[in-house]
């Protein structure tokens, strides 16, 4: 299964030479420190508040568990051409023979296995079952068959702040937003002035969400799913929030997760973006994987693909 | 790990809670003490009108009144929260995981909370019309304890029905209706239990935790049948509920 995403360090590392840009730079740094501390031990690595399983201390390099593994995961939706919500008309349809949906596979055996510190960058046109993949890996949508394991903790940065109260204050909201996320209480308290102060908000606090502009509730989200270290953090093109700056400060936030050897996974169109911030990827099409291994090889065809 | 996990949904379903009884009264000048004024101010009403329609002159008419009106408003606003609690968190369902019963459970609890509250007024409505507690308040506990195990599994199976078709909805407003009058809340039970209709109030789960009830703080003799019948619907509503529910909680995305 894993033979797919062969990776190999040292190509990994020239590729990363060849381009010269700043994040390039750090994340370059991020893959030589990383390789040393392999070479003593990984005990010392291992980021997030939660450090339960001692499963990455065993000390492997090359036959590491795989932080997150998606066996032949298939989902189907049926789609039916109207919607039929009401009782009236789904009798009628029932009683005329009518019912009929149209099955859709939204992903098709994706098989990925990521370990830890990897990057993956999921490419593919509108459709190709990009969100619902990453909807999967976040516990959104079940699967229809595959399996699907996770080891640690997953920041699904997508659509932030989606989960707020308007009618809640901002403050009120960190706590309400924490606890969907997952945080526990005296966490989110320990943490609270570190999201006052990151989202730049201070003053805010206060007043109803609904005051809020969309790019202070973007930050307020940002802010609140980011105050974790995550093992596994998902991004759905969410660097684009807020004003210049606001996005200079995340772009740092999310670049010293990289440091610290997140596995990232990463929806965007733009092979630009995926080549710079992913040393893998995958392009989806209809559902299927059909092209997947290093990063630029795979930006490569993608590019081809759209011309 | 599991552990924590689960400590961390305690802590999401407290604050959901909070949110519910929070926001409910937000942005209203008296905030909480609607939750007193309103059974009040209805009861008042019933009150006057029964009273005089049935020619009620018993003092504790009134607490017979509220008794009924308090528990049936409870189990009305509790399987409404729970039946469209889905929908209405369906921004935070479509984004992050999180065991989808805790939104049906926390809209249970947060008018529960309030319930619970407004019994004061319950106090206060004996305390007035010379209503003496006797021993059978001891047993208080149990129909308040039925009424929630109730409305809770009546909202699971509502919920779960309520997500593909919306309907259920308007079809619940009506059949809240027939509960309503099959409850005796504002009229004496016994003209109908003798009556042809005795089926459609033996049949009412919701009027043998009234009634129960009513035992406790009237203080008339306890009917132990009675109390087993509503023990077993109740018990019986969530277990329905809850398999129902997690037969079809994984396909409520498909449908918000």
């Amino acid at each position: 299964m894993s033979k797919r995403f062969t990776l190999i360090r040292r190509e990994e590392i020239r590729a990363v030479m060849t381009l010269n840009h700043s994040i390039i730079a750090r994340r370059n740094f991020r893959v030589e420190k990383k390789k040393d501390i392999k070479t003593e031990s990984e005990t010392s690595e291992k980021p997030g508040l939660e450090q339960t399983d001692k499963e990455t201390a065993a000390g492997q390099t090359e036959q590491e568990e795989p932080i997150l593994a998606l066996d032949h995961v298939s989902v189907r939706f049926n789609l039916s051409k109207e919607i039929v919500d009401d009782f009236k008309e789904y009798c009628i349809k029932l009683i005329k023979g009518q019912l009929k949906y149209n099955e859709f596979w939204a992903l098709t055996n994706v098989s990925i296995s990521l370990r830890k510190g990897e990057r993956l960058g999921i490419l593919g046109l509108n459709g190709a079952g990009k969100s619902t993949l990453l909807k999967v890996i976040a516990g959104v949508y079940k699967q229809t068959s595959g399996t699907v394991t996770v080891k640690g903790k997953i920041a699904p940065l997508l659509e932030l702040g989606a989960g707020f109260d308007p009618q809640y204050t901002g403050k009120e909201n960190v706590f309400l937003y924490g606890a969907v996320l997952g945080y526990r209480r005296n966490f989110l308290e320990s943490k609270y002035d570190e999201i006052v102060e990151f989202s730049e908000l201070g003053e805010f606090m206060d007043v109803p969400l609904k005051n809020y502009s969309s790019g202070m509730r973007a930050r307020l989200g940002f802010a609140i799913a980011t105050v974790v270290e995550p093992e596994i953090l998902i991004l759905d093109e969410v660097l684009s929030v807020g004003d210049t700056k606001f996005r200079k400060k995340s772009e740092k936030k999310i670049m010293s997760m990289f440091d610290k050897g997140v596995t990232v996974l990463f929806v965007s169109h733009s092979t630009d973006q995926v080549r710079r911030l992913c040393n893998k990827a995958i392009i989806l099409e209809k559902g299927s994987v059909i092209a997947s291994g290093d990063v630029n090889e795979v930006a490569d065809i993608y590019d081809k693909m759209t011309e | 790990m599991n552990g924590k996990k689960k400590q961390s949904y305690r802590f999401l379903l407290w604050e959901l809670v909070k949110k519910g009884i929070k926001l409910k009264y937000r942005r209203s000048y008296l905030g909480i003490i609607w939750t007193l004024i309103e059974p009040i101010l209805t009861t008042i009403v019933l009150t006057i009108v029964f009273g005089t329609i049935f020619h009620k002159s018993d003092k504790s008419f009134a607490v017979y009144i509220l008794t009924g009106r308090m528990l049936y408003s409870y189990f009305s606003t509790s399987t409404n929260a729970a039946m469209k609690s889905i929908r209405a968190n369906a921004s935070m369902i479509k984004k992050v995981y999180v065991p989808k019963i805790l939104y049906p459970l926390a809209n249970s609890l947060y008018t529960y909370i309030i319930f619970l509250i407004s019994l004061i007024v319950l106090v206060g409505a004996m305390i007035v019309r010379d209503v003496h507690p006797t021993l059978n308040l001891l047993w208080v506990w149990i129909p308040l304890l039925q009424l929630f195990l109730l409305s809770f599994g009546v909202g699971l199976i509502l919920v779960t029905i309520e997500v593909p078709f919306r309907d259920m909805e308007y079809m619940w407003n009506v059949c809240l209706l027939i509960i309503m009058y099959a409850s005796a809340i504002f009229y004496d039970a016994e003209t109908i239990l003798e009556s042809k209709y005795a089926l459609l109030m033996k049949c009412n789960p919701l009027y043998m935790v009234i009634r129960t009830f009513r035992h406790c703080i009237l203080g008339t003799a306890m009917e132990w049948n009675w109390v087993i019948y509503g023990t077993i619907c109740s018990v019986g509503s969530v277990l329905v509920g809850y398999v129902l529910f997690k037969m079809n909680e994984d396909k409520f995305i498909l449908h918000i």
